[in-house]
């Protein structure tokens, strides 16, 4: 028999050790899953059908070619985007631009996770920090102040936080659900995304195209590559502060203290004097700001527009990120920068091996999961054999 | 002298860094109430659990009635004749005494049946229950006797009891007795484990001592005096509390007129509560678990404000303050629960020194913490208050109760409060340290301090307490002076008496009703 054993204390070891063998889990079943996708060779099958191979070698051909494709799956998505001779220097500054908004996004939803306050709707949060943060720019157009900018990112937290607020305010006033409250709420920023983008914020000189002008191309609300070629922009930026930012937080400041008291002990946390309503509004508020701030960095800088269709999910794959960095943030840092990883490498896939986007999708999942499965070891050790009850 | 019921010979059980039990060996004889004595962490828990087929032991054997008994789990010690009433209770608030009952059956007859088994198995011992009643609403004296009818249904011929006494009033104490003694006439043994002495000199035929691990003597509880139990156990002689008498000072904390609605469906509501604490006193504040303890430290502590004008510390009204505010201002307070509510498991010691000592101790500079001074400060307690543990970095968890409890109290103390409210400061340590922090609180009194202990252990009540109250059913009684009450006067203030004799009452009548009825029914068949 297999039993759990709780550990005296959680062990530092697997805490570290975790993360590594959830990744190498999922290259494994993920290249399984790949391999599969590319299915058998049907040359090799066409040729044991007319009788030029034998079982065994088709058995052995087909067995190399599964392994072959699947290790060239995790090649592409792994090694490919960084290294390639050809698109490496195209997708190796991307990985700054989709871990940027990742990793910003994980750090304020980090803050509640650990307090126990469950903000799901981060990428409701993030399209109104977009649209705030746009229709501030905009309502200056062809203003080139360079006050405009700093304006936006102002405008840009305020959305998030104030699209935040709601599941906040609805929670200490009323006691509903934060999580339902905030994922219902990112299909209503959609909705508001969609009226933006054809009727209020679409661009007058488009042609009645949808979508809004170009932030980007306009100086004073766009958000300029800092260093050429790295893919670094203001909202990278803004995310290693974070990622500072939270440290000093965590290790040092009391706020950070009773964000993990009240997340581990409701009760203790209380008889310590913290307040639950000002916890639930504190940390939905910060990843409110954070995530609209994201939000406004990717519009006026990767993303150049208010489109329909903006968003590209980086909302919920932030509390992927914020898990897998075991909601600290160095290790959120690296989970982002894996995740952007992923992300890119899993374009070049669908381009290079033509691999469906959902199995892409699938391969991140299957990398939550196996974290999340085995988080249990850094709390318990496997014991196989008969139970000793303590 | 009669063949053993139960022969225990040799046994030892090591966990890793400690032998729990070493070379064990003892009997118990059909009838005999035989106590298991020993302070904490002296090895009577796993002994009892190896008896009750939770645990295996290493070397040793049993036998039961001459056979050889090696019970695999709780569930064969049963099939055998061996069952246990625990000192925490396994029930389901929501449910009924019955279905709580038939939850733990293995094969339970049908409800009906099952209610009227019941009914007279508490008639014939003498406990006082209705099977209908939800848990919820027992007091935890009527909940023991649920655990306690679930035992008898067995049929048991050795019962094993752990701290069965350590939540009753002196009333319901006699009751649990009177039936402890009915059923040894009928020839089950009793194994009876406490810290209690005097209990166990009343009750028991035979006793066995444990101390670390291994048996340090046997004695006849009825020719032994308290005091010679107390050294075997604890291995030297115990120092008894004690400071000089002092005039009371002026008035510190003044409560008035204050009631609290109960916060959930099975808390319990505080009633016109009242009274004064004055400077170097110690108030004692008796009563069984449940009665609204939890929740007046909860409004002394600040975690529930209360009416503007019903809590007032040194005159200035503190009714709506916070924690924060009222550490600040001197009023601290060491809850119950220490896992969850005075500290937070998963954190360090360090971490959970800064849970209560950050403003009274500066341990924050601008919203910073001090990392080295909070430290310093948890190595304070660890040192002052004897806390076994490797370190002032190890989890809260991994300490045992009594260290987490030692680590809890002290905490407060060494904050210098002005007034400290503690509930059950000495449940679950053992008779040593139980004595050190008695003495640190008689200290801090000494030192012009007002301190409100709330307890259920009455002879620690009496033994520290100038005056003495009592709170049942959220209601607390006039604070009377603690010195020449007697336990019966006690117990008439928890209200011990009025409550066990109603239970009784309905639980004729209730009897009789269903008598009635199973007649009735009879008589249309």
């Amino acid at each position: 028999m297999i039993t759990l054993e709780k550990r005296p204390a959680p062990s530092n070891a697997w805490a570290i050790a975790t993360p590594i063998l959830a990744v190498l889990l999922t290259m494994l079943f993920g290249g399984a899953m790949f391999a599969a996708l590319a299915g058998l060779d049907p040359d090799l099958t066409m040729a044991f059908d007319t009788g030029e191979i034998g079982r065994l070698q088709l058995i052995q051909g087909q067995t190399a070619h599964l392994f072959g494709s699947a290790t060239e799956t995790i090649r592409v998505i792994f090694w490919d985007p960084l290294f390639h001779e050809r698109f490496a220097g195209f997708s190796r500054p991307q990985l700054l631009v989709k871990a940027g908004p990742l990793i910003l996004i994980a750090i304020g939803l980090s803050l509640g996770f650990r307090a126990g306050i469950w903000n799901i709707g981060a990428e409701g949060q993030y399209i109104m920090g977009a649209l705030f943060g746009a229709a501030f720019g905009l309502a200056f157009y062809p203003s080139e102040n360079v006050l405009i900018f700093p304006g936006m990112v102002l405008a840009g937290l305020l959305g998030g936080f104030l699209w935040a607020m709601i599941p906040a305010l609805l929670k200490t006033r009323f006691n509903t659900n934060e999580i339902l409250v905030s994922l219902l709420l990112v299909y209503v920023a959609e909705a508001i995304l969609a009226s933006a983008a054809t009727s209020w914020l679409r661009n007058p000189d488009g042609q009645g195209f949808p979508g809004s002008r170009n932030l980007s191309r306009h100086p004073g609300t766009d958000n300029p590559e800092l260093f050429a070629g790295t893919g670094m922009h203001w909202g990278v930026l803004a995310a290693f502060i974070a990622v500072i930012a939270a440290t000093v937080l965590f290790q040092k400041h009391t706020l950070g203290y009773q964000i993990k008291l009240a997340g581990q002990a409701t009760r203790a946390a209380r008889f310590a004097g913290v307040s639950p309503a000002r916890m639930v509004i504190l940390c939905l508020g910060i990843s409110g700001a954070l995530a609209g701030a994201a939000g406004l960095f990717e519009v006026s800088g990767p993303q150049s527009q208010i489109t329909i269709d903006f968003n590209v999910g980086y909302g919920f794959t932030a509390i992927i990120v914020a898990f897998l960095g075991r909601l600290n943030p160095i290790g959120i840092l690296l989970a982002g920068l894996l995740m952007g990883l992923t992300y890119i490498g899993g374009e070049l896939a669908q381009i290079i091996l033509q691999v469906p986007a959902p199995a892409i999708q699938a391969f991140q999942g299957m990398l939550l999961f196996f974290l999340l499965a085995l988080d249990v070891l850094s709390n318990y050790r496997i014991r196989v054999g008969k139970a000793v009850p303590a | 002298m009669t063949a053993p019921l139960l022969d225990i010979r040799g046994l030892t059980k090591a966990y890793p860094g400690v032998v729990a039990n070493d070379d064990v060996s003892f009997a118990i004889s059909p009838g005999q109430v035989h106590a298991l004595l020993g302070e904490n962490g002296a090895g009577k828990s796993t002994l009892v659990k190896m008896i009750y087929g939770l645990v295996k032991p290493d070397t040793g054997t049993m036998a039961l009635n001459g056979a050889l008994y090696t019970p695999a789990e709780p569930r064969a010690a049963r099939a055998q004749g061996v069952a246990m009433v625990f000192q925490h209770f396994s029930l389901f608030e929501a449910l009924s005494v019955a279905e709580n009952i038939a939850l733990g059956m293995e094969n339970p007859p049908a409800p009906r049946a099952l209610s009227a088994q019941i009914r007279e198995v508490s008639q014939a011992y003498g406990l006082p229950l209705d099977p209908d009643s939800l848990v919820g609403d027992l007091s935890a004296g009527e909940r023991q006797r649920v655990e306690i009818i679930r035992c008898l249904l067995q049929d048991p011929r050795l019962l094993i009891m752990d701290e069965p006494t350590s939540v009753l009033t002196p009333q319901e104490v006699e009751i649990l007795f009177d039936t402890l003694r009915k059923l040894s006439d009928e020839g089950t043994a009793i194994l009876y484990i406490s810290h209690k002495l005097e209990e166990i000199r009343t009750l028991c035929d035979a006793a066995t001592i444990l101390r670390g691990g291994k048996v340090v003597g046997a004695c006849d509880p009825k020719t032994t005096s308290a005091a010679e139990m107390a050294e075997m156990m604890v291995g030297k002689s115990l120092a008894v509390p004690a400071r000089e008498a002092g005039e009371p000072g002026p008035t510190l904390l003044s409560v008035t007129n204050l009631t609290l609605p109960a916060a959930t469906a099975f808390g319990t509501s505080l009633r016109d509560i009242a009274f004064d604490l004055r400077a170097g006193e110690i108030l004692g504040i008796g009563g069984v678990a449940g009665n609204g303890q939890d929740e007046l430290l909860s409004v002394l502590s600040g975690e529930r404000a209360t009416a503007p004008g019903t809590i007032a510390l040194d005159s200035a009204d503190v009714s709506r303050a916070p924690p924060e505010t009222r550490r600040a201002a001197g009023l601290l307070a060491a809850p119950e629960e220490r896992l969850g509510h005075a500290a937070a498991p998963e954190m360090s010691l360090t971490e959970n020194a800064l849970l209560t000592g950050k403003t009274r101790k500066s341990l924050a500079k601008s919203g910073f913490v001090s990392w080295g001074q909070t430290r310093a400060f948890a190595e304070g307690i660890i040192a002052r208050f004897d806390v076994r543990t490797p370190g002032p970095g190890t989890p809260a968890r991994a300490l045992s109760g009594g260290n987490q409890q030692k680590f809890v109290i002290g905490r407060e103390i060494l904050q210098d409060p002005r007034v400290l409210v503690v509930n059950q400061p000495t449940w679950g340590v053992d008779a040593s340290a139980a004595a050190a922090i008695r003495q640190a609180l008689l200290d801090l009194a000494q030192g012009g301090a007002g301190v409100i202990v709330i307890s259920q252990d009455l002879d620690e009540l009496l033994e520290i307490s100038d005056r003495f109250c009592a709170l049942n059913q959220g209601r607390l009684s006039a604070p009377r002076p603690a010195r020449g009450l007697s336990m019966e006067e006690i117990g008439l203030m928890l209200g011990g008496a009025q409550a066990t004799a109603a239970a009784a009452q309905t639980s004729d009548k209730t009897r009789v009703a269903a008598q009635t009825s199973d007649e009735t029914r009879v008589a249309a068949r």
